[in-house]
């Protein structure tokens, strides 16, 4: 039996349309979840709420009061075809100055030696990598980056701290990212921005958005 | 205004949700039973999303500033006003000064509370559901205080005019104890075995007493999974039943997180969702049933649109 080819349609209950472009966290799975998210929202169907994309995946929300899943599963495939051409604006960049290390980063000397690194190595190839926003998720403004390099990948905390603070850099398996708001949080803590990814006084509230370009610079300048 | 005497432990502002932020991690929240409260905001004549008061647990004592009209709908609560009980499901006429009182009969269950005109509380994110979690939405992101004074806008109608409109039991969810709610299989379906599929769709689930606004906790026979529990994560809908390595289902509420890693089985249709979330942890049990998305987007649609004309109008005199 040969498998279905992607992308792969699939009703998520009677209020949603997932599209899968494939099962493997890829840039290029990845570009055309955003590049389908861009084409959605510019021609948008009565009765489409909005989109959620992930990693390999975009979740189409839908009012089935307005639109049924037929006239959605139509209307999103017809876009689908449209992806691969181009994608349609160059990502925003975005740099994030980070303190690593001491209070700021207290898993840092963790994760070198987990890798046999010094945690100089480890700071310079944590910020000397381009890493693209693949989804949002978790909480309000958080952004899974990738991809980390392997060689300072490192696995979750066994048991998650009950309070990590807001502005705290993490890296959890092959993914780093930063906490948006004070939560629970098993990533391992290497650094610290004082930018705030999720500030519901400032307009837009979020710093970061799926399809934007990141990264981390170290930093000493902290006045917190 | 509604001024806040008692806030009851867990009363907030929620209206039909906040879309459009979900790609930014924002859960929708709102209602966690929708239908009941379209319901009472069609009593009073607002619009479907006005705002209204969810209710949880021990209801709360609130002080009419103005004459007001307001209905309660919901499961599991008694409502008086002052001192007299009145009936859910209808609109009513509430002078200057009374006081309403919401008292839980039974545990679990929600109800709402809408007024003529509809709580005003600042838009955060186009939305005023309160979304607790993330502090924001409904009364500065958290649950009534006593004290909280809560504005109400200018009705559509001549609250008189609507006064005793009610909307009869026959036409109502069909709430209780043990219900039976529709599922639609899938995205993931094809993660479980085909016995871990047929016990899901077989068995008798409890929902357990650690379920909240985020997810209900079902206790039961253990749904297989045929290629392990951890997914690239992707999204999530309120419904989507999400089976860890523990093969006990979660059923994402409205305050369900946007995105989540386990495999999911089945959504619940729309239309069950009320019979769902009014369905009270730790008594209740439940069980699924399979339908399409066609079929369950025809109950929804007739659920919905049938709500205005399944109003009664009361007798001449009665009210």
């Amino acid at each position: 039996m040969t498998p279905e080819p992607w992308p792969r349609y699939k009703a998520v209950g009677d209020s949603a349309l997932a599209v899968e472009f494939g099962d493997e966290i890829d840039p290029a799975i990845n570009r055309q979840v955003h590049a389908l998210a861009y084409l959605l929202n510019q021609d948008p169907l009565a009765g489409f709420r909005e989109v959620a994309p992930t990693y390999c995946s975009l979740l189409v929300h839908y009012d089935p009061l307005l639109a049924d899943y037929e006239a959605v599963l139509a209307w999103a495939a017809d876009h689908v075809s449209r992806t691969r051409a181009a994608f349609p604006a160059p990502p925003r960049r975005v740099e994030i100055p980070t303190v690593y290390g001491g209070a700021a980063g207290p898993d840092l000397d963790f994760v070198a030696r987990h890798n046999h690194l010094s945690a100089d190595e480890v700071i310079r190839i944590h910020s000397g990598t381009e890493y693209v926003v693949y989804m949002m998720g978790f909480t309000p403004g958080f952004a899974y980056l990738g991809s980390l390099e392997a060689a300072i990948a490192t696995p979750r905390l066994e048991t998650p701290r009950t309070l990590v603070r807001a502005g705290s850099v993490g890296i959890a398996g092959r993914q780093t990212g930063v906490y948006p708001i004070d939560s629970p949080g098993g990533w391992r803590i290497i650094g610290h921005t004082r930018l705030s990814l999720f500030d519901l006084t400032r307009d837009p509230p979020f710093l970061l958005a799926p399809g934007d370009v990141v990264r981390f610079v170290p930093t000493n300048a902290e006045s917190d | 205004m509604l001024r806040v005497i008692d806030p009851g432990p867990l009363t907030t502002v929620q209206d039909a949700g906040r879309f459009g932020y979900q790609q930014f991690g924002v859960p929708v929240s709102g209602a966690m039973d929708g239908y009941a409260l379209r319901a009472a905001n069609t009593l009073v004549g607002n619009a479907w999303h006005a705002a209204g008061l969810e209710i949880a647990f021990e209801g709360p004592t609130l002080e009419a500033s103005d004459s007001y009209l307001i209905a309660v709908t919901g499961v599991g609560f008694e409502m008086r006003v002052h001192k007299r009980v009145m009936p859910l499901w209808t609109a009513i006429f509430v002078r200057r000064g009374r006081e309403i009182q919401l008292g839980s009969r039974q545990r679990g269950g929600w109800c709402y509370l809408a007024i003529a005109g509809g709580i005003q509380t600042p838009p955060v994110l186009g939305s005023q559901a309160t979304y607790l979690r993330g502090g924001f939405g409904g009364v500065e992101g958290r649950a009534l205080r006593a004290g909280d004074v809560l504005p109400a806008g200018l009705p559509a109608r001549a609250p008189l005019e609507l006064a005793g409109r009610y909307l009869p039991e026959e036409k109502r969810p069909a709430y209780g104890e043990r219900p039976t709610v529709e599922v639609i299989l899938g995205p993931q379906a094809d993660r479980f075995t085909e016995e871990g599929r047929q016990t899901f769709l077989s068995s008798e689930y409890k929902i357990s007493l650690s379920s909240d606004r985020m997810g209900y906790r079902l206790e039961g026979p253990s749904v297989a999974h045929s290629a392990g529990a951890d997914l690239i994560s992707d999204g999530l809908v309120a419904g989507s039943i999400q089976i860890p390595a523990s093969g006990q289902p979660i059923v994402m509420m409205s305050d369900c997180p946007t995105t989540g890693g386990y495999p999911k089985i089945a959504a619940v249709a729309s239309a069950d969702m009320p019979l769902l979330a009014q369905c009270p942890p730790g008594t209740g049990r439940l069980r699924f049933r399979e339908t399409t998305v066609e079929a369950a987007q025809a109950r929804w649609r007739a659920m919905m649109n049938g709500l205005k004309a399944s109003i009664v109008e009361p007798d001449e005199d009665m009210f």
